[in-house]
């Protein structure tokens, strides 16, 4: 009565990762049509936990959305925080006091320090290794205690403001991140030590869920999905925006394509944002944070304005479509993970789950950002 | 210049334009405010990039929109977001794609179309740039505009049982 279920041999059947799975990291759903162990089929199902960030968009004033945009990408919010004060203010013409540009660019490198940490583990106990992640979570916690002392907030952010920021740093954020900067180098040279020369670890990447440069531009892949399979596009470098032209940075491209390629490329990108972070404190210039003056009511002039800015995650896109109003008439917001998400359903065909699930890691998802 | 030689693609769309140079920034200011009491006219514009953030804005008809499309694949742009705007006063519906390169070549090329709101019909992207698919669910997600020839045009963001358009103009919650 209780004998076994057998399969035919081209039998397949269906298997629900999600909506609730610890290895979706969020409300993710991916419908998979399975062939024993290997993916014949699969469908991305999105849309768990969508909020209209493009509705409330329209209906909040400028600053009121503000803090919309940290509730995105909880990890980086930062960057997303900062794409939008840039649009807004390319758009009315607001000019930005230095020091402020420089505190951003500091600030957003840190949050993308912590975003990456906060994958790094997350990634590695996909993979079945716990003890990484708490590792990562304790330096992360350092970073969270210098941005909360600065901004106010561990997460959801809303620092930016139209010309400048809210609050300035002082000599004790300063001398905090400069301690910080050896301190995350070390715990670098750990993680290198503990995870990537682990050689359970690189069977699970090496050579698995191959991304050629022709899937990341007929999907718009960005970030390290992209400098994974060899291609050199950074936001910062290829449109450079604020003040990234003033530093010496590298952007990490790996040409394997392959999971571990993306795993190296956001190691990489942890010790190059500790280069900005560094470069930045060096050249720090003194005075306003604010604009002498600023409108006391924001109005972009009609028009179609777009900006572009490297996340954590990838090129977030967003553009406002003004009609001269004190709200926007249109605010598209363009998630990078949304794009990288995408690719998942075509690149998983064929692979084995295992390897489905460690690649999805290497995709760096957030899910309140894919579904905004 | 990819610049160049993508406007000059793009330019053989219109060949009533053809002897004429492309707009720049100086006459489209004055389209732009001849724009807000009439729809613009399909042709190509080359923007101010400070400014707007792109460099080429073409308005085509739907029906070349493939050929539009086409031009950019060809020349290795790849794809950056679909998403519409709501012209109710002019009842009309913009379709606006949004492409860039991942070369050090910067080239930012934005396409769009506008279409009759009461018929809404676009020919899908996907079949030229797979990763269209998703931008073009939600695009009919939050207007309504149909994508012919899309594979799978069921709600992507919306529930599965959704028959409403959120950022439509008209709608009400």
């Amino acid at each position: 009565m209780n004998s076994p279920i057998e399969l035919q041999p081209d039998e397949t059947f269906i298997l629900n990762v999600g909506p609730q799975h610890p290895a979706t990291h969020g409300v993710l759903r991916v419908k998979m049509e399975m062939n024993g162990e290997y993916i014949v089929e699969a469908e991305t199902v999105i849309g768990y936990i969508h909020r209209m960030h493009e509705k409330m968009g329209e209906i909040k004033t400028y600053p009121q959305f503000l803090m919309n945009l940290s509730r995105m990408d909880y990890l980086g919010a930062l960057g997303y925080s900062h794409g939008h004060v840039l649009l807004v203010e390319k758009a009315s013409g607001i000019e930005v006091p230095e020091r402020a540009e420089y505190i951003r660019a500091i600030m957003v490198e840190l949050n993308r320090i912590a975003s990456h940490l906060f994958w790094f583990g997350a990634f590695v106990m996909d993979l079945g290794g716990f003890s990484p992640l708490m590792y990562a979570l304790q330096d992360r916690e350092h970073i969270l205690d210098m941005l909360e002392r600065v901004t106010g907030s561990r997460l959801t952010y809303c620092y930016f403001r139209f010309g400048g920021l809210y609050n300035d740093i002082d000599d004790e954020f300063i001398s905090s991140a400069r301690r910080f900067i050896p301190r995350m180098r070390k715990s670098l040279k750990k993680y290198h030590r503990l995870v990537t020369g682990n050689i359970i670890f690189r069977k699970r990447l090496e050579g698995i869920a191959p991304l050629s440069q022709e899937m990341c531009r007929k999907y718009g892949a960005s970030s390290a999905v992209a400098r994974g399979s060899g291609i050199n596009f950074d936001v910062r470098k290829n449109e450079p925006y604020s003040v990234y032209p003033e530093f010496n940075f590298d952007v990490p491209v790996f040409h394997e394509c392959d999971s571990l390629a993306r795993y190296n490329v956001r190691m990489e990108e942890m010790e190059q944002s500790l280069r900005i972070i560094e470069q930045g404190l060096d050249k720090l210039p003194e005075g306003p944070i604010m604009p002498a003056k600023k409108p006391k009511l924001i109005k972009p002039p009609a028009g179609d304005y777009y900006q572009a800015v490297e996340t954590a995650r990838g090129s977030f896109g967003i553009r406002l479509v003004s009609d001269g109003d004190k709200t926007p008439y249109r605010l598209k917001l363009r998630s990078p993970t949304y794009s990288n998400m995408h690719l998942f359903d075509e690149a998983c065909r064929g692979m084995m789950i295992m390897d489905a699930l460690a690649f999805m890691g290497s995709l760096d998802l957030v899910i309140p950002e894919i579904d905004r | 210049m990819i610049l160049e030689k993508t406007k000059l693609a793009l330019q053989n769309l219109f060949p009533a334009l053809e002897t004429k140079e492309a707009l720049t920034e100086d006459t489209s200011k004055e389209q732009d405010k001849k724009t807000q009491k009439e729809p613009r006219q399909n042709g190509l514009l080359q923007r101010d990039y400070s400014v707007h953030g792109y460099h080429l804005d073409a308005q085509v008809a739907a029906d070349q929109l493939i050929e539009a499309i086409t031009i950019l694949d060809e020349a290795k742009y790849f794809i950056e977001s679909i998403t519409g705007v709501d012209w109710i006063k002019e009842d009309q519906l913009e379709v606006i794609y949004d492409f860039s390169r991942y070369d050090f070549d910067l080239c930012r090329v934005v396409i769009r179309t506008r279409v009759d709101r009461k018929k809404p019909i676009v020919p899908s992207i996907t079949g030229i740039y797979a990763g269209a698919n998703w931008h073009e669910r939600e695009t009919h997600d939050f207007f309504g505009i149909k994508f012919t020839g899309h594979p799978h045009l069921i709600p992507l963001l919306l529930p599965e049982d959704a028959d409403f358009h959120p950022l439509l103009k008209d709608f009400k919650a």
